[in-house]
Protein backbone atom coordinates (compact mmCIF):
# COMPACT_ATOMS: atom_id res chain seq x y z
CA UNK A 1 0.00 0.00 0.00
CA UNK A 2 1.38 3.43 -0.90
CA UNK A 3 1.46 5.92 1.69
CA UNK A 4 0.04 9.44 0.87
CA UNK A 5 3.02 11.37 1.97
CA UNK A 6 6.25 9.32 2.19
CA UNK A 7 9.67 11.06 3.95
CA UNK A 8 12.59 8.45 3.28
CA UNK A 9 15.78 9.01 4.99
CA UNK A 10 15.18 13.11 3.51
CA UNK A 11 17.85 15.45 4.71
CA UNK A 12 18.51 18.85 4.24
CA UNK A 13 21.53 20.89 4.44
CA UNK A 14 22.30 24.96 3.80
CA UNK A 15 25.53 25.95 3.39
CA UNK A 16 27.35 28.16 5.81
CA UNK A 17 30.02 30.11 6.51
CA UNK A 18 32.51 27.15 7.49
CA UNK A 19 30.45 23.97 6.53
CA UNK A 20 27.30 23.07 6.49
CA UNK A 21 24.15 23.36 8.88
CA UNK A 22 22.14 20.24 8.83
CA UNK A 23 18.18 21.59 9.13
CA UNK A 24 17.15 18.12 9.08
CA UNK A 25 18.95 15.19 9.13
CA UNK A 26 17.09 12.10 7.99
CA UNK A 27 13.61 11.87 8.39
CA UNK A 28 11.45 8.92 7.72
CA UNK A 29 7.92 9.52 8.08
CA UNK A 30 4.78 8.45 6.09
CA UNK A 31 1.33 9.80 6.74
CA UNK A 32 -1.78 8.21 5.34
CA UNK A 33 -4.56 9.04 3.21
CA UNK A 34 -7.36 11.52 4.99
CA UNK A 35 -5.56 11.41 8.19
CA UNK A 36 -4.69 14.65 10.19
CA UNK A 37 -1.33 14.79 11.52
CA UNK A 38 0.48 17.62 13.55
CA UNK A 39 4.08 18.36 13.75
CA UNK A 40 5.65 20.03 16.77
CA UNK A 41 8.96 21.09 18.12
CA UNK A 42 11.38 22.98 19.40
CA UNK A 43 12.38 26.16 17.23
CA UNK A 44 15.39 25.01 14.32
CA UNK A 45 13.93 21.08 14.72
CA UNK A 46 12.79 21.62 10.71
CA UNK A 47 9.37 21.31 10.63
CA UNK A 48 9.05 23.97 8.69
CA UNK A 49 11.78 22.04 6.16
CA UNK A 50 9.61 19.16 6.33
CA UNK A 51 6.71 20.54 5.34
CA UNK A 52 8.59 22.31 2.30
CA UNK A 53 9.75 19.11 1.27
CA UNK A 54 6.45 17.86 0.83
CA UNK A 55 4.75 21.07 -1.03
CA UNK A 56 8.00 20.98 -3.46
CA UNK A 57 9.29 24.23 -2.44
CA UNK A 58 12.24 22.90 -1.06
CA UNK A 59 14.67 20.13 -2.81
CA UNK A 60 15.93 17.52 0.13
CA UNK A 61 19.71 17.01 -0.13
CA UNK A 62 19.58 13.82 0.49
CA UNK A 63 16.53 10.71 0.61
CA UNK A 64 13.21 11.32 -1.23
CA UNK A 65 10.11 12.96 -0.10
CA UNK A 66 7.03 10.91 -2.18
CA UNK A 67 3.10 12.07 -2.28
CA UNK A 68 0.98 8.84 -3.76
CA UNK A 69 4.42 6.85 -4.66
CA UNK A 70 5.55 9.42 -6.64
CA UNK A 71 8.62 11.50 -6.05
CA UNK A 72 7.77 15.57 -5.38
CA UNK A 73 9.81 17.42 -7.91
CA UNK A 74 7.96 20.38 -7.40
CA UNK A 75 5.09 22.55 -6.28
CA UNK A 76 1.32 21.59 -7.52
CA UNK A 77 -1.84 21.98 -7.08
CA UNK A 78 -2.53 18.40 -5.54
CA UNK A 79 -0.89 19.77 -2.45
CA UNK A 80 -2.37 23.47 -1.08
CA UNK A 81 -0.18 25.40 1.04
CA UNK A 82 -1.33 27.77 3.80
CA UNK A 83 1.57 30.15 5.25
CA UNK A 84 1.96 31.48 8.55
CA UNK A 85 2.00 35.18 6.74
CA UNK A 86 -0.99 34.22 4.69
CA UNK A 87 0.69 35.07 1.38
CA UNK A 88 -2.71 36.64 0.08
CA UNK A 89 -1.86 38.70 -3.36
CA UNK A 90 -2.67 42.19 -1.60
CA UNK A 91 -3.80 43.80 -5.23
CA UNK A 92 -6.17 41.11 -5.60
CA UNK A 93 -9.48 40.50 -4.13
CA UNK A 94 -10.76 38.13 -1.98
CA UNK A 95 -12.35 36.54 -4.86
CA UNK A 96 -9.61 37.01 -7.00
CA UNK A 97 -7.05 35.75 -4.40
CA UNK A 98 -9.30 32.66 -4.20
CA UNK A 99 -9.38 32.10 -8.38
CA UNK A 100 -6.11 32.25 -9.08
CA UNK A 101 -5.88 28.93 -8.74
CA UNK A 102 -8.46 28.16 -10.85
CA UNK A 103 -7.62 30.78 -13.59
CA UNK A 104 -4.73 28.88 -14.43
CA UNK A 105 -6.59 26.24 -15.66
CA UNK A 106 -8.83 26.08 -18.59
CA UNK A 107 -11.62 26.21 -16.44
CA UNK A 108 -14.65 27.90 -17.84
CA UNK A 109 -15.80 31.59 -15.78
CA UNK A 110 -18.67 30.57 -14.97
CA UNK A 111 -17.87 27.01 -13.00
CA UNK A 112 -14.92 29.28 -11.73
CA UNK A 113 -16.77 31.96 -10.11
CA UNK A 114 -19.16 29.02 -8.09
CA UNK A 115 -16.07 27.13 -6.91
CA UNK A 116 -14.73 30.13 -5.45
CA UNK A 117 -17.82 31.62 -4.24
CA UNK A 118 -18.35 27.79 -2.50
CA UNK A 119 -14.35 28.27 -0.97
CA UNK A 120 -15.48 31.97 0.01
CA UNK A 121 -18.53 30.63 1.98
CA UNK A 122 -16.83 27.48 3.39
CA UNK A 123 -14.63 30.12 5.30
CA UNK A 124 -17.56 32.56 6.23
CA UNK A 125 -15.79 35.27 4.06
CA UNK A 126 -19.25 35.96 1.49
CA UNK A 127 -19.70 39.57 2.96
CA UNK A 128 -16.18 40.22 1.93
CA UNK A 129 -15.57 38.81 -1.79
CA UNK A 130 -15.14 41.70 -2.97
CA UNK A 131 -12.77 43.55 -0.28
CA UNK A 132 -9.02 44.05 -0.52
CA UNK A 133 -6.46 41.84 1.92
CA UNK A 134 -5.50 45.13 3.69
CA UNK A 135 -9.25 45.83 4.64
CA UNK A 136 -9.46 42.56 6.56
CA UNK A 137 -8.38 41.62 9.96
CA UNK A 138 -5.52 38.36 10.52
CA UNK A 139 -7.94 35.66 11.06
CA UNK A 140 -9.96 36.37 7.77
CA UNK A 141 -6.59 37.01 5.71
CA UNK A 142 -6.18 33.67 7.02
CA UNK A 143 -9.50 32.05 6.11
CA UNK A 144 -8.93 33.79 2.67
CA UNK A 145 -6.05 31.84 2.41
CA UNK A 146 -7.69 28.97 3.54
CA UNK A 147 -10.54 29.50 0.75
CA UNK A 148 -8.02 29.86 -1.90
CA UNK A 149 -6.07 26.32 -1.09
CA UNK A 150 -9.36 24.78 -1.12
CA UNK A 151 -10.85 26.05 -4.40
CA UNK A 152 -8.00 24.37 -6.22
CA UNK A 153 -9.64 21.12 -4.51
CA UNK A 154 -6.02 19.72 -3.40
CA UNK A 155 -6.18 15.93 -2.04
CA UNK A 156 -3.35 17.16 0.50
CA UNK A 157 -3.20 20.09 2.87
CA UNK A 158 0.21 21.39 4.39
CA UNK A 159 -0.52 24.32 6.94
CA UNK A 160 2.69 25.90 7.87
CA UNK A 161 2.16 27.04 11.38
CA UNK A 162 -1.32 28.77 10.38
CA UNK A 163 -2.67 30.50 13.13
CA UNK A 164 0.64 31.29 14.88
CA UNK A 165 -0.26 35.07 14.58
CA UNK A 166 -3.26 35.14 15.48
CA UNK A 167 -4.73 35.64 19.07
CA UNK A 168 -6.19 32.84 20.77
CA UNK A 169 -9.62 33.53 20.66
CA UNK A 170 -9.33 33.22 16.81
CA UNK A 171 -7.72 30.86 16.87
CA UNK A 172 -9.42 28.43 19.01
CA UNK A 173 -12.49 29.21 16.49
CA UNK A 174 -10.35 28.69 13.18
CA UNK A 175 -8.99 25.33 14.60
CA UNK A 176 -12.58 24.22 14.78
CA UNK A 177 -13.34 25.40 11.39
CA UNK A 178 -10.41 23.74 9.95
CA UNK A 179 -11.97 19.77 11.63
CA UNK A 180 -15.08 20.74 10.57
CA UNK A 181 -14.09 20.90 7.12
CA UNK A 182 -11.24 18.31 7.68
CA UNK A 183 -14.44 16.12 9.05
CA UNK A 184 -16.97 16.84 5.17
CA UNK A 185 -14.08 16.51 2.79
CA UNK A 186 -10.98 14.44 4.51
CA UNK A 187 -8.23 15.48 2.95
CA UNK A 188 -4.80 14.64 4.00
CA UNK A 189 -3.30 17.45 6.80
CA UNK A 190 0.00 17.85 7.32
CA UNK A 191 -0.20 20.90 9.91
CA UNK A 192 3.42 22.52 11.50
CA UNK A 193 2.59 24.19 14.78
CA UNK A 194 5.02 25.26 17.89
CA UNK A 195 1.50 24.83 19.77
CA UNK A 196 1.55 21.76 22.35
CA UNK A 197 -2.12 22.08 22.65
CA UNK A 198 -3.21 23.08 18.98
CA UNK A 199 -1.07 20.18 17.54
CA UNK A 200 -3.20 17.64 20.37
CA UNK A 201 -6.20 19.11 19.74
CA UNK A 202 -6.18 19.06 16.27
CA UNK A 203 -4.30 15.35 15.34
CA UNK A 204 -4.77 12.00 15.18
CA UNK A 205 -0.58 11.87 15.51
CA UNK A 206 1.45 14.14 16.57
CA UNK A 207 5.05 13.99 15.62
CA UNK A 208 7.28 15.64 17.75
CA UNK A 209 10.45 16.86 16.13
CA UNK A 210 14.11 17.43 17.20
CA UNK A 211 16.17 20.04 16.58
CA UNK A 212 20.18 20.24 15.91
CA UNK A 213 19.82 18.24 13.63
CA UNK A 214 16.29 18.25 13.22
CA UNK A 215 14.73 14.65 13.53
CA UNK A 216 11.72 12.81 14.31
CA UNK A 217 11.76 12.37 18.21
CA UNK A 218 8.71 10.61 18.84
CA UNK A 219 4.98 9.98 17.42
CA UNK A 220 1.85 9.99 19.90
CA UNK A 221 -1.23 8.43 18.92
CA UNK A 222 -4.13 10.85 20.10
CA UNK A 223 -7.05 8.74 20.67
CA UNK A 224 -9.35 11.35 21.11
CA UNK A 225 -12.74 10.82 19.17
CA UNK A 226 -14.06 13.44 16.83
CA UNK A 227 -15.28 15.96 16.61
CA UNK A 228 -13.26 17.22 18.91
CA UNK A 229 -15.18 19.80 21.38
CA UNK A 230 -14.69 21.83 24.20
CA UNK A 231 -15.56 19.18 25.98
CA UNK A 232 -12.72 17.02 25.00
CA UNK A 233 -10.55 20.21 25.37
CA UNK A 234 -11.01 20.24 28.74
CA UNK A 235 -10.91 16.57 29.58
CA UNK A 236 -8.60 14.67 31.72
CA UNK A 237 -7.42 12.34 28.69
CA UNK A 238 -6.82 15.53 26.33
CA UNK A 239 -4.95 17.35 29.21
CA UNK A 240 -2.58 13.90 29.99
CA UNK A 241 -2.04 13.97 26.04
CA UNK A 242 -1.12 17.09 26.11
CA UNK A 243 1.42 16.91 29.30
CA UNK A 244 2.72 13.93 26.83
CA UNK A 245 3.98 16.03 24.70
CA UNK A 246 4.71 18.96 25.89
CA UNK A 247 7.65 16.57 27.92
CA UNK A 248 8.67 15.40 24.87
CA UNK A 249 8.98 18.62 23.27
CA UNK A 250 10.41 20.73 26.45
CA UNK A 251 12.63 17.90 28.32
CA UNK A 252 14.42 16.36 25.16
CA UNK A 253 17.32 14.11 25.63
CA UNK A 254 20.54 16.24 24.46
CA UNK A 255 21.11 15.72 20.67
CA UNK A 256 24.45 14.04 21.12
CA UNK A 257 22.92 11.38 24.41
CA UNK A 258 20.26 10.42 21.33
CA UNK A 259 22.27 9.81 19.24
CA UNK B 1 -26.11 42.25 33.87
CA UNK B 2 -26.76 41.69 29.76
CA UNK B 3 -26.84 45.68 29.39
CA UNK B 4 -23.36 46.07 30.97
CA UNK B 5 -22.08 43.34 29.10
CA UNK B 6 -22.96 45.35 25.95
CA UNK B 7 -21.88 48.50 27.17
CA UNK B 8 -18.08 46.68 28.23
CA UNK B 9 -19.00 45.27 24.70
CA UNK B 10 -19.40 48.95 23.02
CA UNK B 11 -16.44 50.43 25.43
CA UNK B 12 -14.12 47.49 23.54
CA UNK B 13 -15.07 48.75 20.43
CA UNK B 14 -14.39 52.39 21.05
CA UNK B 15 -11.24 51.56 22.56
CA UNK B 16 -9.99 49.65 19.86
CA UNK B 17 -11.05 51.97 17.51
CA UNK B 18 -8.89 54.24 19.06
CA UNK B 19 -6.25 52.29 18.98
CA UNK B 20 -6.28 51.30 15.65
CA UNK B 21 -6.05 54.68 14.22
CA UNK B 22 -2.09 55.31 15.26
CA UNK B 23 -0.24 52.84 13.12
CA UNK B 24 -0.41 50.38 16.11
CA UNK B 25 0.98 47.35 14.35
CA UNK B 26 -1.54 44.75 13.07
CA UNK B 27 -5.26 45.24 13.96
CA UNK B 28 -6.33 43.23 16.50
CA UNK B 29 -8.70 39.98 15.37
CA UNK B 30 -12.23 40.50 16.00
CA UNK B 31 -13.48 37.54 14.05
CA UNK B 32 -16.23 38.09 12.04
CA UNK B 33 -16.68 41.88 12.91
CA UNK B 34 -16.29 44.59 10.06
CA UNK B 35 -13.14 45.28 9.29
CA UNK B 36 -11.50 48.54 10.79
CA UNK B 37 -11.72 51.13 8.96
CA UNK B 38 -7.99 52.25 8.08
CA UNK B 39 -9.09 56.15 7.16
CA UNK B 40 -8.93 58.36 9.86
CA UNK B 41 -10.50 61.59 8.42
CA UNK B 42 -8.70 64.43 7.86
CA UNK B 43 -8.06 67.48 10.46
CA UNK B 44 -8.30 71.19 10.15
CA UNK B 45 -8.19 73.11 6.33
CA UNK B 46 -8.23 71.49 3.13
CA UNK B 47 -4.35 70.77 1.87
CA UNK B 48 -5.38 72.45 -0.85
CA UNK B 49 -6.65 75.73 0.89
CA UNK B 50 -3.12 75.95 2.26
CA UNK B 51 -1.25 74.94 -1.38
CA UNK B 52 -3.01 77.88 -2.24
CA UNK B 53 -2.30 79.90 0.85
CA UNK B 54 1.44 79.41 0.19
CA UNK B 55 1.07 79.87 -3.47
CA UNK B 56 0.08 83.41 -2.46
CA UNK B 57 2.41 84.15 0.44
CA UNK B 58 5.20 83.50 -2.01
CA UNK B 59 3.80 85.67 -4.96
CA UNK B 60 3.24 88.58 -2.58
CA UNK B 61 6.89 88.58 -0.91
CA UNK B 62 7.88 88.03 -4.56
CA UNK B 63 6.17 91.20 -5.38
CA UNK B 64 7.58 93.33 -2.34
CA UNK B 65 11.24 92.18 -2.74
CA UNK B 66 10.71 93.07 -6.77
CA UNK B 67 9.04 96.35 -5.53
CA UNK B 68 11.69 97.33 -2.91
CA UNK B 69 15.11 95.64 -2.39
CA UNK B 70 16.47 93.38 -4.97
CA UNK B 71 18.03 95.51 -7.82
CA UNK B 72 16.77 94.62 -11.19
CA UNK B 73 14.35 91.64 -10.08
CA UNK B 74 11.51 91.58 -12.31
CA UNK B 75 8.05 91.34 -9.96
CA UNK B 76 5.17 89.41 -11.15
CA UNK B 77 3.15 91.74 -12.96
CA UNK B 78 6.14 92.28 -15.92
CA UNK B 79 6.55 88.73 -15.68
CA UNK B 80 2.96 87.80 -16.40
CA UNK B 81 2.77 90.98 -19.25
CA UNK B 82 6.10 88.99 -20.66
CA UNK B 83 4.42 85.71 -20.61
CA UNK B 84 1.24 86.90 -22.38
CA UNK B 85 3.40 88.51 -24.89
CA UNK B 86 4.92 85.36 -25.87
CA UNK B 87 1.87 83.49 -25.42
CA UNK B 88 0.84 86.26 -27.75
CA UNK B 89 2.99 85.74 -30.82
CA UNK B 90 3.53 81.97 -30.28
CA UNK B 91 6.77 81.88 -28.91
CA UNK B 92 6.08 80.27 -25.51
CA UNK B 93 3.67 77.34 -27.49
CA UNK B 94 6.22 76.64 -29.54
CA UNK B 95 8.66 76.74 -26.60
CA UNK B 96 6.76 74.55 -24.47
CA UNK B 97 5.76 72.03 -27.43
CA UNK B 98 9.78 71.23 -28.47
CA UNK B 99 10.63 71.17 -24.29
CA UNK B 100 7.76 68.46 -23.39
CA UNK B 101 8.53 66.51 -27.16
CA UNK B 102 12.05 66.00 -25.73
CA UNK B 103 11.22 65.64 -21.98
CA UNK B 104 8.42 63.05 -22.67
CA UNK B 105 10.81 61.05 -25.36
CA UNK B 106 13.65 60.26 -23.36
CA UNK B 107 11.57 60.31 -20.15
CA UNK B 108 9.17 57.04 -21.97
CA UNK B 109 12.15 55.64 -23.50
CA UNK B 110 14.35 55.81 -20.54
CA UNK B 111 11.65 54.80 -17.77
CA UNK B 112 10.75 51.98 -20.27
CA UNK B 113 14.40 50.65 -20.95
CA UNK B 114 14.87 51.15 -17.23
CA UNK B 115 11.65 48.16 -16.41
CA UNK B 116 12.98 46.21 -18.81
CA UNK B 117 16.40 46.12 -17.30
CA UNK B 118 15.51 46.55 -13.72
CA UNK B 119 13.34 43.36 -14.16
CA UNK B 120 16.25 41.46 -16.06
CA UNK B 121 19.03 42.49 -13.05
CA UNK B 122 16.02 41.60 -10.50
CA UNK B 123 15.18 38.35 -11.89
CA UNK B 124 18.18 36.98 -13.47
CA UNK B 125 21.01 37.03 -11.89
CA UNK B 126 23.02 36.55 -14.80
CA UNK B 127 21.90 39.86 -16.15
CA UNK B 128 22.23 40.98 -12.70
CA UNK B 129 26.07 40.14 -12.87
CA UNK B 130 26.23 41.80 -16.56
CA UNK B 131 24.57 45.13 -16.39
CA UNK B 132 25.63 46.10 -12.96
CA UNK B 133 28.89 47.72 -13.40
CA UNK B 134 27.84 49.58 -16.24
CA UNK B 135 24.78 50.89 -14.18
CA UNK B 136 26.82 51.97 -11.37
CA UNK B 137 29.75 53.14 -13.47
CA UNK B 138 27.07 55.55 -15.14
CA UNK B 139 25.63 56.56 -12.00
CA UNK B 140 28.30 58.01 -11.19
CA UNK B 141 28.94 60.12 -14.10
CA UNK B 142 26.54 62.91 -14.22
CA UNK B 143 24.14 63.09 -17.48
CA UNK B 144 25.35 66.29 -18.56
CA UNK B 145 28.85 65.34 -18.62
CA UNK B 146 27.39 63.04 -21.18
CA UNK B 147 27.17 66.09 -23.67
CA UNK B 148 30.06 66.65 -25.10
CA UNK B 149 30.27 62.94 -25.90
CA UNK B 150 27.03 63.04 -27.04
CA UNK B 151 27.38 65.94 -29.63
CA UNK B 152 30.69 64.52 -30.97
CA UNK B 153 28.51 61.14 -31.55
CA UNK B 154 25.34 62.02 -32.47
CA UNK B 155 25.35 65.64 -33.89
CA UNK B 156 23.42 68.37 -32.79
CA UNK B 157 20.01 67.96 -34.16
CA UNK B 158 17.19 66.48 -32.08
CA UNK B 159 19.16 62.90 -31.06
CA UNK B 160 21.92 63.83 -28.71
CA UNK B 161 19.38 66.27 -26.82
CA UNK B 162 17.00 62.96 -26.14
CA UNK B 163 20.04 61.19 -25.41
CA UNK B 164 20.99 62.81 -22.62
CA UNK B 165 17.62 63.13 -21.29
CA UNK B 166 17.07 59.45 -22.00
CA UNK B 167 20.11 58.65 -20.03
CA UNK B 168 19.20 60.70 -16.68
CA UNK B 169 16.08 59.18 -16.46
CA UNK B 170 17.08 56.11 -17.22
CA UNK B 171 19.77 55.84 -14.94
CA UNK B 172 17.41 57.67 -11.81
CA UNK B 173 14.84 54.32 -12.38
CA UNK B 174 16.30 51.88 -12.73
CA UNK B 175 17.32 50.99 -9.42
CA UNK B 176 13.89 51.60 -8.63
CA UNK B 177 12.91 49.17 -10.35
CA UNK B 178 15.50 46.95 -9.61
CA UNK B 179 15.08 47.07 -6.45
CA UNK B 180 11.29 46.20 -6.23
CA UNK B 181 11.58 43.19 -8.32
CA UNK B 182 13.88 41.99 -5.58
CA UNK B 183 11.86 42.91 -2.80
CA UNK B 184 9.02 40.92 -4.15
CA UNK B 185 8.21 38.84 -0.99
CA UNK B 186 9.27 35.44 -1.43
CA UNK B 187 6.28 34.16 0.17
CA UNK B 188 3.66 35.60 -2.60
CA UNK B 189 6.05 33.75 -5.25
CA UNK B 190 5.64 30.31 -2.95
CA UNK B 191 1.90 31.06 -2.64
CA UNK B 192 1.68 31.18 -6.59
CA UNK B 193 3.83 28.34 -7.14
CA UNK B 194 1.89 25.70 -4.81
CA UNK B 195 -1.28 26.80 -6.63
CA UNK B 196 -0.24 25.60 -9.85
CA UNK B 197 1.90 28.87 -11.29
CA UNK B 198 4.94 28.46 -13.66
CA UNK B 199 7.69 30.99 -14.39
CA UNK B 200 5.50 33.00 -16.43
CA UNK B 201 2.79 33.33 -14.68
CA UNK B 202 5.22 33.71 -11.48
CA UNK B 203 6.48 36.87 -13.33
CA UNK B 204 3.55 38.07 -15.20
CA UNK B 205 0.89 37.75 -12.02
CA UNK B 206 3.30 37.94 -9.00
CA UNK B 207 6.51 40.23 -9.95
CA UNK B 208 4.75 42.89 -12.37
CA UNK B 209 2.35 43.88 -9.90
CA UNK B 210 4.34 43.27 -6.61
CA UNK B 211 7.14 45.80 -8.35
CA UNK B 212 4.55 48.38 -8.99
CA UNK B 213 4.79 50.81 -6.22
CA UNK B 214 8.66 50.61 -6.82
CA UNK B 215 8.14 51.15 -10.79
CA UNK B 216 6.40 54.33 -10.37
CA UNK B 217 8.79 55.71 -7.50
CA UNK B 218 11.41 54.99 -10.11
CA UNK B 219 8.91 56.95 -13.09
CA UNK B 220 8.53 60.07 -10.60
CA UNK B 221 12.35 60.25 -9.81
CA UNK B 222 12.69 59.90 -13.82
CA UNK B 223 10.54 62.33 -14.40
CA UNK B 224 12.57 64.72 -12.11
CA UNK B 225 15.72 63.84 -13.51
CA UNK B 226 14.58 64.54 -17.36
CA UNK B 227 13.22 67.29 -16.48
CA UNK B 228 16.28 68.60 -14.94
CA UNK B 229 18.58 67.89 -17.45
CA UNK B 230 16.59 69.76 -20.09
CA UNK B 231 17.68 73.29 -20.10
CA UNK B 232 20.97 71.85 -20.52
CA UNK B 233 20.16 69.72 -23.21
CA UNK B 234 19.20 72.41 -25.06
CA UNK B 235 22.56 74.03 -24.75
CA UNK B 236 23.22 71.85 -27.17
CA UNK B 237 22.51 73.96 -31.04
CA UNK B 238 19.06 74.46 -30.36
CA UNK B 239 16.04 76.46 -32.03
CA UNK B 240 13.43 76.38 -29.93
CA UNK B 241 13.00 74.59 -26.60
CA UNK B 242 12.04 76.80 -23.00
CA UNK B 243 15.68 75.96 -21.76
CA UNK B 244 17.15 77.35 -25.22
CA UNK B 245 14.57 80.50 -24.81
CA UNK B 246 16.65 81.12 -20.75
CA UNK B 247 19.82 81.23 -22.10
CA UNK B 248 18.76 83.19 -24.92
CA UNK B 249 17.64 85.83 -22.97
CA UNK B 250 20.87 85.48 -20.51
CA UNK B 251 22.64 86.77 -23.43
CA UNK B 252 20.34 90.09 -23.66
CA UNK B 253 19.93 90.51 -19.62
CA UNK B 254 16.16 89.63 -20.38
CA UNK B 255 14.96 88.96 -16.73
CA UNK B 256 11.50 88.72 -17.26
CA UNK B 257 11.66 85.81 -20.14
CA UNK B 258 13.90 83.88 -17.67
CA UNK B 259 11.67 84.23 -15.33
CA UNK B 260 8.84 83.13 -17.22
CA UNK B 261 11.47 79.91 -18.77
CA UNK B 262 11.78 79.29 -14.95
CA UNK B 263 8.21 79.15 -13.77
CA UNK B 264 6.90 77.38 -16.81
CA UNK B 265 9.45 74.59 -16.29
CA UNK B 266 8.35 74.39 -12.39
CA UNK B 267 4.87 74.13 -13.38
CA UNK B 268 4.77 71.48 -16.33
CA UNK B 269 6.77 69.36 -14.47
CA UNK B 270 4.53 70.00 -11.15
CA UNK B 271 1.77 68.95 -13.91
CA UNK B 272 3.11 65.65 -14.67
CA UNK B 273 4.68 64.38 -11.35
CA UNK B 274 1.02 65.19 -10.27
CA UNK B 275 -0.43 62.96 -13.15
CA UNK B 276 2.33 60.59 -12.65
CA UNK B 277 1.36 60.54 -7.99
CA UNK B 278 -2.79 60.26 -9.47
CA UNK B 279 -1.80 56.63 -11.77
CA UNK B 280 0.54 55.41 -8.89
CA UNK B 281 -2.63 55.88 -6.73
CA UNK B 282 -4.97 53.89 -8.90
CA UNK B 283 -2.57 51.37 -9.53
CA UNK B 284 -0.76 51.05 -6.33
CA UNK B 285 -4.17 51.65 -4.08
CA UNK B 286 -3.54 47.96 -2.33
CA UNK B 287 -0.88 48.52 -0.15
CA UNK B 288 -1.22 48.46 3.57
CA UNK B 289 0.16 52.19 4.12
CA UNK B 290 2.18 52.72 7.39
Amino acid sequence: MTHKISFRDAVRTYPVKNGTFTALGGVTLDIEEREFVTVVGPSGCGKSTLLGMAAGLVEPSAGEVSVDGRPVTGPGPDRGVIFQQYALFPWLTVRRNVEFGLRLTSMPARERRARADHAIELVGLSDFADALPKTLSGGMKQRCAIARAYAVDPEVLLMDEPFGALDALTRVQLQDRLLDTWAKERRTVLFVTHDVEEAVYLAQRVVVMAARPGRVHTVIDVDLPYPRTEEIRLSADFAALRNQVWHSVYHQAPANADA
Amino acid sequence: MSSRERNEATMDLVTSRKDAAPPAGAPSDGAATAPPDPRVRRRGVPRLVLNLIAVAIGLGVWALLAARGVHDLPGPVAVGRRASQLLGDGTLEGDIAASLRRVLVGFLLGTALAVVVGFLMGWYPVARGLFEPYIQFFRTVPPLALIPLAVVLLGIGETPKIFVIFMAAFLSSVVATFQGVLDVDRTLIDAARVLGAKDRTVFLKVVIPASAPFILVGMRIGLGAAWSTLVAAELIAAQEGLGFRMQHAETYYDLDTIFVGLITIGVLGLVMDRLLLLAERRLTGWQERR
